[in-house]
Order: structure tokens, then sequence, then C-alpha cells
């Protein structure tokens, strides 16, 4: 049996689709960040070097890991629609971009004050802070690219090419506190070692990444809808919608 | 962990500001999200009709 993945690639059959999964992935996100918080603040210990200071990685690292991921994803569909010039697919990378600046934005500003009580200081040009700064203008590129074109097909090409050289500075954030010298501390959890840090802390921190992980998916499935509603303003199925939605 | 006090709760061990300031901005970001989302949404639908 083939599932006729290419039915869904129209924004007409997508379009309810992704109200039913922006509603399911919100109230996942809601329970996840409640439960998640309740670990970070209620279970796990105080840190025996950073005090409470260290209660910020529960948005720090899920904000950092969604970040990458946001831009990995965006970068799959708009290779998607460059290979294939399915509409949906340039409207995917479109309504995931916002997001992915939300959330690089917060790993630096939590980052940032973070930075302040563990290493005295809100800010350094390290590397692994420089290419999180980087990932934050390659979103902000993308968008300011897109919004630049009125043409959306165009606009949509435009920004697939950004997206996909942008790639690049993934690897980057990720090895640059292997690669180079920086004030910015190893991965906490790998797949190889064991986690450096104690089981109830690391469990408030795995809830909080799939929190932000479903949060995503809502956000961006919000917006996906919207771009379709302006994009097909004309057709017959956005139409039927809006007076629906009266 | 337990606090013991709200005022514990709040001052966090002396990063008080340092933890919610993250907590506060995410917070508030993700709010106006999803505000500026049902904004665009109702944009959107206003056009069509």
């Amino acid at each position: 049996m083939s599932i006729n993945w290419f039915k869904y690639s129209s924004p007409q059959t997508f379009f309810p689709v992704a109200g039913r999964l922006a509603l399911v992935f919100g109230a996942l996100a809601l329970l996840a960040c409640a439960a998640g918080l309740y670990l970070g603040f209620f279970v796990a210990p105080t840190d025996a070097q950073q005090g409470e200071s260290y209660r910020i990685i529960f948005i720090h690292v899920p904000a950092a890991w969604m970040s990458m991921f946001l831009y990995f994803v965006m970068a799959f569909w708009a290779g998607l629609g460059l290979a294939f010039n399915t509409r949906l697919s340039g409207m995917m990378a479109s309504a995931i971009a916002p997001t992915g600046a939300l959330f690089t934005f917060i790993a630096l500003w939590t980052g940032s004050l973070w930075g302040r009580p563990a290493w005295g200081t809100w800010w350094v040009w390290d590397a692994r802070l420089t290419s999180e700064l980087v990932l934050l203008f390659l979103y902000f590129g993308f968008m300011a690219l897109q919004a630049a074109i009125d043409d959306p097909r165009r606009a949509d090409k435009a920004g697939a090419v950004l997206a996909l050289v942008g790639v690049v500075d993934l690897p980057i954030i990720y090895f640059s506190v292997q690669w180079w010298n920086t004030l910015h501390q190893g991965a906490s959890v790998s797949l190889t070692k064991a986690p450096t840090m104690a089981a109830t802390m690391l469990a408030g921190m795995l809830v909080m990444i799939f929190g932000f992980w479903f949060y995503s998916i809502a956000a961006v499935m919000l917006r996906a809808r919207c771009i379709m509603l302006e994009r097909e303003r004309g057709s017959e199925w956005a139409g039927q919608h809006a007076r629906g939605a009266a | 962990m337990n606090w013991g006090s709200l005022d514990n709760f709040l001052a966090m061990g002396g990063y008080g500001l340092y933890v919610w300031g993250s907590y506060a901005v995410t917070l508030v970001l993700i709010a106006a999200e999803l505000i500026l989302l049902g904004r665009r949404r109702r944009n959107a639908v206003g056009r069509i009709r």
C-alpha cells in the first residue's frame, strides 16, 4: 500500500489537518511545560556550584535545541519546495521562520542572563555565542528576503536558497564547544556518555524540550493556516472557510 | 525542592533577577507570538470576506 503524500501537499486538504494538529499539540505543550516546570522548580535540587541560577537551564537548553532543530526543518521544507515545486513546502518554511527566530532569541537572552552570574559577563564573542547569533541573523535574513519579494513563489525560491546555504551554521553551532576554546560548557547530554547532571534536573529539561517542541508544532501550524488563507484568498475553499469563520 | 516561603521562591537564592528575567521574557514573547498569530488570522479572514 502506498500513501499519496502529494495529497497533503495541497493547502486545501492540509488546512483542516493543520487546525487539528495545532489544537492537539497546543494542549500537549501546556501539559508538558506544566510538568517540566514543576520538575524544574519543585523536584530538581539546588546545584552545588551554581546555586539556583542553573534553573535557567529549563528554558535555555530547550530553546537552543529548538532554534537549531526548527532551522533544520525549515531548510528541509525549503529544499523540498525547490526540488518538487510543491506549494505547501514554501508555506511551511515561511511558517517556521518566526518561531525559529523566537527560540533563537530566547536562547541568546537566557544565555546572557545565565552568563552574568556563571561567567561574570553578559556576552562574549566566542564560537558558541557568535554562531548562535549568526543563526538569528539567518532567520531574520530569510524573513526579510521573503518580505521584500512580492511574488510568493519567487520569494519561496529565494528564501529556500538562503535557508539551504545557512544550514552550514548548524554543525558550527553544535560542534563549536569542541572545535574552539570557549566559555560555553560542552553538551550536558550526549548519546555516548552518561549525562553530567542529576536525574531530576535532566528529567525536567527533557520534559521542557518536549513542551517547546509541541508548542513549536502548534505555532507553526497556526501560522501555516494564516499563510494558506493569505495566499489562496481567491480560492473557493478559502472563501468557504472565511464565511464559516464569521 | 522545598522553598519554605514565597519570598524564598522569588529570591531564587539571590539569583531572582536572572532566573525570573529569563522566564518572564520567554513568557511575554510566546504570548506575543500567539496574539500576533490571532491578529494575522483575523486579518486574513477579513480580507477574504
